[in-house]
């Protein structure tokens, strides 16, 4: 008996300081509490936050060089913080009251940042820039255009030309359609070389689908459409070249690559699908000659896949109006440009686009994809739908039925949907 | 080893012959009542006195922990509770009802177990990948450290400071580390499949080898997803739950027993140099075999010793997160999954805090039960008390 008169007694005391302790802090950690959008109300200049996801030191410095134009032309001070785990540290900053004012933001995740109420949606203020409609598309969800677009990147073919040249082929050659692709494909395999290497989730065979005129959720992002017909087309495709041996995932060559650039880089792949941070294979693999194609196009025409980021702003930032503004420096044509040359990027805009392709004309297929590319997925809560239909379409290799996994991707989709 | 509820009187604990007591000591002197035990219990409230103020000094020593331990781990406890049973998505405040904020009540819970989708899919998945993880690491580890320490506490080993540093290396690195040299070591071309080359055996591409270790030892009988395990328990049919850990989930198993099983052999360690030698002795001469020794001698004398290291593994186990964050994150086909991941993933990924908070807790219960469980076997027969709810204490 005594024992419960002193543990009660302590778990008294226990809650007493607690409440103490509460009620010393009150007032602190969630005051932040309204969804209103607070609006700019400081005069004078004003302190941004910048977070970005950096690609390395070329990025980060070349960020850092325009936020501080900027802030000196307007009279104002930009912080950059590179992240090292992006997706973490802003998970952690939105539940804060101080999150940084302008960050990168996947397309990815558009839906997800969204609908917690973390994005301040400004696409209106900005999308006199002319972005690419694919693009706008990308960072639009539930009919809200919410941020601009940093810059993209689409997939196209590589092809390494020592192997194409071996295998009697020309550049007359290159393909144009899936039969096409089939039979370089077969020609360009043997030994062991494989004709085509992919990697092994929906941001690559998702190409096929579109070719076959399907994606995972309608144009309006309001149904799934993952059953359709052209979607169970696509990866049809892709299983029977696979069954021919004249594709493989990157995981499934032997030896094993990570990617398609370093499958094309081993040997092991005459073609791979990628987007033009295929350039970095060329540092791993200094001997690697290749070249780039536009991908071929499926019985719905062309398809590619597209994948950007975006200068979010918070929700809760105190300076929207500046942030807003410091965007609009950040997607200029020149400053594109100048990002394009730092870290090689492709700008966003239809203008800087252009100028893109001028300058860097053996890029012209990644560019020429943005006309027809399709974004990701950016409804919230489909991290999970997706990694899981990835997770399954990985074990292709091994056997499978596509069909069946695009049937449990409309369930999980739809539920999602749901909430 | 004192336990919590030590019932015997401060003066008893903080004597010298119970010095390793020092943590009921500080739980006894913590109460209000300025009691500092049963026996002194009168004196103490007699005003003036030699003992008088020890309850205010009692309180002041106490203080800071309480302030540190109520402040960082009661509150948010009781903050997470709260968030677990509403749908907030972090950017309002959790407790402004209606600002993008519901009480959703048991529903986050109800959603774990009874409603058909991904997330309960996934939590399920982690919940019976783990139990396997812990299935294996306890036992294992527990085995391991108690060799150890039995071999570097035996005087007849030469250089027993430099082994039991080395046993204990491990221990002290940072897991995170540890975590991405494994992965070097088992990749596909690493180490272990260059070693297990040399011997003209194809390694399997550890981190990407989804199958069950179980399922492959039904395979190698010809068993194959067969009628009887077709049936479902909780959204996952029962051949899907005898997965047994997948091969990237045996990997991270086999680190985790050699990272841990230094820290735990130190416990042991520390047991078995507590034992009085006059007993060994006695035991000798009673002619007892090593083994009969080990068995009937030794290892009831380190029970609590036992008792801690099973627990500390219990709960170290259900919460393993480090080694997965680093090697997977629940790849490959979500056989890394754990509850603690998943619940971080599902908070800070998905921004689903109320579903991420009621994992925490329900893992929270799991761990409370099978430590209570766990006490219950490795209490002495005539000891027990019921397994569950209040018994009489003695």
């Amino acid at each position: 008996m005594r024992a419960r008169t002193t543990r009660g007694a302590a778990v008294l005391a226990l809650a007493a300081t607690g409440a103490l302790v509460l009620s010393a802090c009150g007032g602190g950690g969630f005051s932040g509490g309204s969804n209103n959008a607070p609006q700019s109300s400081a005069k004078g200049p004003v302190k941004l936050t910048v977070m970005i996801g950096s690609s390395g030191d070329a990025e980060t410095a070349a960020v850092k060089k325009a936020t501080e134009a900027w802030a000196k032309k307007s009279g104002n001070t930009v912080e950059v913080i590179a992240a090292s785990d992006l997706g973490q540290q802003l998970g952690q900053a939105f539940a804060s009251t101080t999150p940084p004012d302008v960050f990168y933001t996947d397309a990815s995740k558009v839906g997800t940042f969204a609908k917690a109420g973390n994005l301040y949606p400004y696409g209106d203020q900005v999308k006199d820039a002319n972005f690419l409609p694919a693009l706008v598309q990308a960072f639009t969800y539930n009919d809200k255009f919410y941020c601009a677009p940093k810059d993209y990147s689409t997939l196209a073919l590589e092809i390494n030309t020592d192997l194409w040249k071996k295998a009697g082929l020309t550049d007359a050659d290159i393909p144009k359609d899936w039969a096409s692709l089939e039979a370089v494909a077969k020609k360009l395999t043997s030994g062991k070389v494989t004709g085509l290497v992919i990697g092994n989730d929906i941001n690559r065979s998702g190409a096929f689908i579109k070719q076959a005129g399907g994606w995972v959720v309608s144009p309006d992002g309001k149904t799934m459409t993952a059953n359709s017909a052209p979607a169970k087309q696509g990866l049809a495709e892709v299983q029977k070249m696979m069954k021919d041996g004249v594709l493989k995932f990157s995981s499934d060559t032997s030896p094993a690559t990570g990617w398609g650039g370093e499958a094309l880089g081993k040997g092991v792949a005459a073609m791979t699908i990628e987007g033009n941070w295929i350039s970095g294979a060329k540092k791993d693999f200094p001997n690697l000659k290749y070249k780039v194609a536009e991908l071929p196009a499926g019985p719905a025409g062309k398809g590619t896949l597209l994948f950007s980021n975006c200068w979010g702003i918070a929700a809760k930032s105190q300076h929207q109006v500046a942030a807003v503004d410091l965007v609009k420096s950040l997607i200029t044509t020149d400053q594109q440009m100048a990002f394009a040359d730092a870290f090689g990027v492709m700008p966003s805009t239809q203008e800087g686009a252009k100028a893109f392709a001028q300058k860097y004309p053996e890029s012209q297929p990644f560019v020429a994809g943005g006309q027809y590319a399709q974004g990701p997925v950016n409804l919230p809560g489909f991290d999970d739908v997706m990694s899981k239909f990835n997770s399954e379409l990985a074990t292709l290799g091994k056997g499978g039925n596509p069909d069946a996994w695009l049937e449990e991707l409309q369930k999980n989709g739809t539920a999602a949907m749901a909430g | 080893m004192a336990r919590i509820d030590d019932q015997r009187p401060v003066e008893d604990v903080v004597s010298p012959a119970g010095a390793r007591s020092t943590q009921a000591a500080s739980a006894s002197a913590g109460t209000p009542t300025g009691q500092p035990g049963v026996p002194g219990a009168a004196r103490v409230r007699a005003r003036g006195g030699i003992r008088g103020r020890e309850g205010i000094a009692g309180w002041v020593f106490v203080t800071p922990m309480i302030v540190v331990l109520g402040l960082f781990l009661v509150i948010p406890i009781g903050m997470a509770l709260w968030v677990s049973f509403t749908n907030w998505q972090g950017s309002t405040n959790p407790f402004a009802i209606g600002n993008g904020t519901d009480v959703v009540g048991l529903k986050n819970y109800t959603d774990l177990f009874a409603r058909d989708g991904l997330t309960r899919d996934n939590f399920m998945q982690s919940i019976g990948n783990t139990f396997y993880y812990v299935l294996l690491v306890v036992p294992l580890q527990t085995i391991l450290a108690l060799g150890l320490a039995l071999l570097v506490n035996s005087t007849r080993l030469k250089g027993r400071g430099f082994f039991r540093t080395a046993f204990y290396f491990p221990s002290v690195t940072s897991s995170i580390a540890i975590a991405t040299v494994f992965l070097f070591l088992f990749s596909n071309t690493g180490v272990v499949n260059a070693f297990l080359g040399y011997f003209g055996v194809d390694g399997p591409q550890w981190f990407n080898d989804s199958r069950g270790l179980l399922h492959l030892a039904f395979n190698a009988v010809g068993v194959d997803d067969p009628g009887w395990a077709q049936g479902q328990i909780l959204g996952r049919s029962l051949w899907d739950w005898l997965s047994g850990p997948s091969v990237a989930m045996f990997v991270i198993i086999f680190l985790v027993i050699w990272t841990t099983s230094g820290t735990f052999m130190l416990m042991f360690i520390a047991a078995l140099q507590d034992l009085p030698v006059d007993v060994d002795e006695a035991a000798a001469l009673d002619g007892t075999t090593g083994w009969q020794k080990l068995r009937y001698v030794t290892l009831p004398m380190i029970k609590p010793a036992l008792f801690l290291v099973i627990t500390l593994g219990l709960i170290g186990t259900w919460q393993v997160f480090d080694q997965i964050y680093v090697m997977g994150k629940g790849k490959p086909a979500g056989t890394t999954l754990s509850p603690a991941y998943l619940s971080y993933q599902q908070s800070f990924g998905n921004f689903h805090y109320g579903s991420g908070a009621a994992m925490a807790f329900v893992v929270f219960v799991i761990i409370i039960v099978l430590t209570r469980v766990q006490r219950y076997v490795l209490t002495d027969k005539d000891e027990r008390k019921p397994l569950f709810g209040r018994g009489g204490r003695k």
